[in-house]
């Protein structure tokens, strides 16, 4: 592993270590910021220790968030370096390592433990407690155990078991055996004495092992966990995970608005306007100084939202607002609706208070009811569907279960033929659609689009194309 | 310091750094110079973020100060295009000389009848309407044409349009243009390149990748009191220890523009010139318009002032 690097600048290990590890954090490394950092640690050196700290800020982190992981990183890993007594330790193994010059180790170097000398040497260095030495020993242990590529707590056993093997653990237990067999006295104090001392190898080993997870896989744990609740069901989420959902949430809805929020007026190259052209050049007689080039305008796509907030559906419904509030800025206008028995307009309370509140003030003024389509239908018509025009998204979120009422799906037609479309997004499978008191089949033929949604990567893809197509 | 040599030559270490901006009148972290001087010998751009007023303006026009180098400046906004940043062609110019060859075509060519004779008269004229006469160099340009380096900064980046700033990237990384009509213009001296960004959109990874990140936070107490001393002189020490306290104090309040130290300078200077010597509740009062930019933030500091102005007076031992 350490021949990788050889001839690079004498640094580059222990900084292509601490890439690893950042990238482990969740910063994104590139191979050229890799050079960059290298040749800038070739500028400053690693004595001072701010100084490297913030010269390697400048080059891995890119974004206060990514800073803080960086700042997080940097200390756990140079801190480790600073408790092995060295920061260019990596190199003074390799060249013993190499030439195989270091007498009381040279056993060992290739050991896998099997050796009885290399047992012998490390209950040498357990008995006159050369800390040091151990703790050298220990991280060239780890490295050839290929410690960096633990990935998940569950392998901390294993790892730990491979380390102390490689310290030649086995051997020694084998010769503390012998020593016992022999039953002198002096022998089984030693054996005893050791035991002890093994007892504590194996804590720091532990130790050193875990302090490891968490460099190398601490990024690696989030991403996995993330990808596992992206793609969970949002109505049996756990109570737990509801903060790491919200940050999730606001993410995507910060992706997609930084992508969608700027394009607004799009320059048609090599069409040229010809109209303002020659009025914008009237000062010089008409002659085209100044050319005056066409543009599309890109409509901001303008949204309302139908919730059903009754108990099944009631968890997806705030997914569903807590990301179109997040969008704001893509979305020119914006008015959310939620209903249960009857229908209410919860714009104002949205905009006022930070959504996590205001969904559970509106679950406790009108959630939690058994749902009403057809009524709930009615009271917008009769609201507010003078303000549905041509350039209308109505999203409506819900089971389509009415309870057996009238799904009045009269309104749902008119609704249809007065908006640009009507999305349904229905959080239960498809197969159980038109069970039972479901009425979404009848509602499907006025929708111009009629989907399962339950986690929040459909519900990123829903969204999207909303407003892809308006770009 | 600034001899024969090449202009950048201050730049041997992170203190000399320091202290020649210090000399153009900029207090500089030591994050701050580590990231002028890496800029330098790394020949990297800088983007630099932070919050409106911290000084990211301030530390490009003092770069250019220090090591008296023509600041150039390039303003980004929505719609910036490479006419406005990098160059032009003078339409009006070249008009002019399609009327003058009108007029002197004859004598250029000559009164030959053949056609062929004509044009490869003509041809030899070589390329004359896309020479560099007709050339308008625009703020990029100019900057990698100037002989002896320059301090190029590309104000508020995040403003600009996506397309702008991938037509940044060939500048960013290799200090050359491509003309289509010219071809390749490339640097003598590399500029030194500061970009600044309010964050008002997340900038691509491409651009990014190219820089030097550097995020410049408020100021602790110790190192704004430099900042205000050097920049409002003949502040009186002990008022100086009472609106650092202050303003600090108000950083740690829930606003939604905390004030910064451009308005910190600001209200120095309205101090001064009030000849305040020891914060009063009403005059803080009075004044708080020149910290505070937003009527609401104004409304919750308002209801804290007295304690925060006894705490000021305390800090100073006023």
């Amino acid at each position: 592993m350490s021949g990788f690097v050889a001839g690079v600048a004498t640094a580059s290990e222990p900084l292509r270590r601490f890439f690893q590890v950042a990238r482990g954090a969740g910063l994104r490394v590139s191979a050229a910021e890799g050079i960059d950092a290298a040749r800038a640690v070739d500028l400053v050196g690693f004595s001072d220790r701010v100084l490297l700290k913030d010269t390697l800020a400048l080059i891995l982190a890119k974004t206060p968030d990514e800073k803080q992981l960086y700042e997080e990183a940097f200390e756990l890993y140079f801190k480790r370096d600073a408790f092995s007594g060295r920061t260019d330790g990596e190199d003074d193994d390799d060249r013993e390592h190499g030439e195989g010059q270091a007498p009381n180790r040279g056993p060992q170097a290739g050991g896998d433990g099997m050796g009885g000398s290399g047992g012998q040497s490390l209950g040498q260095l357990l008995e006159s407690d050369d800390r040091a030495t151990l703790a050298t020993e220990m991280e060239k242990a780890a490295r050839e155990a290929g410690l960096e590529n633990i990935r998940f707590f569950t392998q901390k056993n294993l790892y730990a078991r491979r380390i102390l093997d490689r310290m030649g653990l086995r051997a020694l237990e084998r010769d503390m055996e012998a020593m016992r067999q022999t039953g002198t006295p002096e022998n089984l104090g030693r054996a005893q004495f050791l035991e002890g001392r093994v007892e504590q190898l194996r804590d720091s080993v532990r130790d050193f092992v875990e302090r490891n997870l968490i460099l190398f896989a601490k990024g690696e744990t989030e991403k996995f966990r993330e990808e596992l609740l992206k793609s969970a069901r949002l109505s049996n989420l756990e109570r737990r995970d509801m903060d790491r959902m919200r940050i999730l949430v606001r993410q995507m809805a910060k992706k997609l608005a930084a992508r969608y929020a700027k394009t607004r007026r799009r320059r048609l190259r090599g069409h040229l306007d010809t109209r303002r052209t020659l009025r914008r050049n009237m000062g010089w007689g008409g002659i085209p100084f100044i050319t005056v080039w066409k543009q599309k305008r890109i409509e901001k796509p303008r949204v309302m939202v139908l919730c059903d907030v009754s108990g099944s559906v009631a968890a997806m419904s705030g997914f569903l607002l807590m990301f179109l509030y997040a969008l704001n800025e893509a979305l020119s206008d914006i008015r959310s609706f939620a209903f249960a028995g009857s229908l209410i307009e919860v714009s104002e309370i949205l905009e006022k208070e930070p959504v996590e509140q205001a969904i559970s003030k509106i679950m406790q003024t009108i959630g939690y009811g058994s749902s009403n389509y057809g009524n709930s239908f009615a009271d917008f018509e009769d609201g507010w569907m003078q303000f549905v025009n041509n350039k209308t998204t109505v999203i409506v979120l819900g089971d389509g279960r009415g309870n057996r009422t009238d799904p009045r799906t009269d309104v749902i037609g008119r609704l249809s033929q007065r908006s640009k479309r009507i999305i349904w997004l229905n959080p239960e499978y498809k197969s159980a659609w038109g069970t039972g008191d479901s009425d979404m089949y009848r509602y499907a033929p006025f929708c111009n689009l009629v989907t399962v949604c339950n986690t929040l990567r459909q519900l990123e893809r829903v969204i999207t194309d909303i407003l892809e197509d308006a770009a | 310091m600034n001899d024969a040599l090449p202009a950048h030559a201050p730049l041997e270490s992170i203190e000399e750094v320091e202290l020649g901006l210090e000399s153009a009148g900029y207090i500089a972290s030591r994050r701050i110079a580590t990231a002028i001087y890496l800029a330098h010998h790394l020949q990297k751009p800088i983007l630099v973020e932070g919050y409106a007023g911290v000084g990211k303006t301030e530390l490009a026009k003092s770069v250019a100060t220090w090591l008296k180098l023509p600041l150039i400046r390039m303003q980004c906004y929505e719609g910036l295009d490479e006419s406005k940043a990098l160059y032009e062609w003078k339409y009006g110019k070249q008009l002019l000389y399609t009327q003058i060859l009108k007029d002197k075509i004859n004598s250029v060519v000559g009164e030959d009848d053949n056609l062929t004779v004509a044009l490869e008269k003509l041809h030899s004229f070589g390329d004359i309407f896309f020479s560099r006469q007709f050339l308008e160099p625009r703020p990029l340009l100019r900057a990698l044409e100037q002989p002896g380096g320059a301090v190029l900064l590309i104000d508020e980046i995040d403003k600009s349009d996506q397309e702008f700033e991938a037509f940044l990237l060939e500048i960013l990384s290799d200090y050359q243009v491509t003309i289509p009509e010219l071809g390749t213009i490339g640097t003598l001296v590399p500029p030194i390149v500061l970009l600044t960004s309010n964050a008002t959109r997340d900038l691509g990874d491409a651009l990014k990748r190219r820089c030097l990140h550097l995020h410049i936070g408020f100021p602790d107490e110790k190192l704004e009191a430099r900042i205000i001393a050097s920049r409002v002189p003949g502040i009186d020490a002990r008022l100086l220890k009472q609106l650092v306290s202050f303003v600090q104090q108000l950083r740690g309040i829930d606003l939604k523009k905390a004030p910064s130290i451009s308005e910190t300078i600001d209200w120095a200077r309205v101090m001064v010139l009030l000849h305040t010597a020891v914060l009063e509740v009403d005059l803080v009062r009075d004044t708080l318009n020149v910290l505070l930019k937003f009527e609401a933030d104004i409304e919750v500091a308002n209801k804290q002032i007295a304690g925060l102005t006894h705490k000021a007076r305390q800090d100073a031992g006023v």
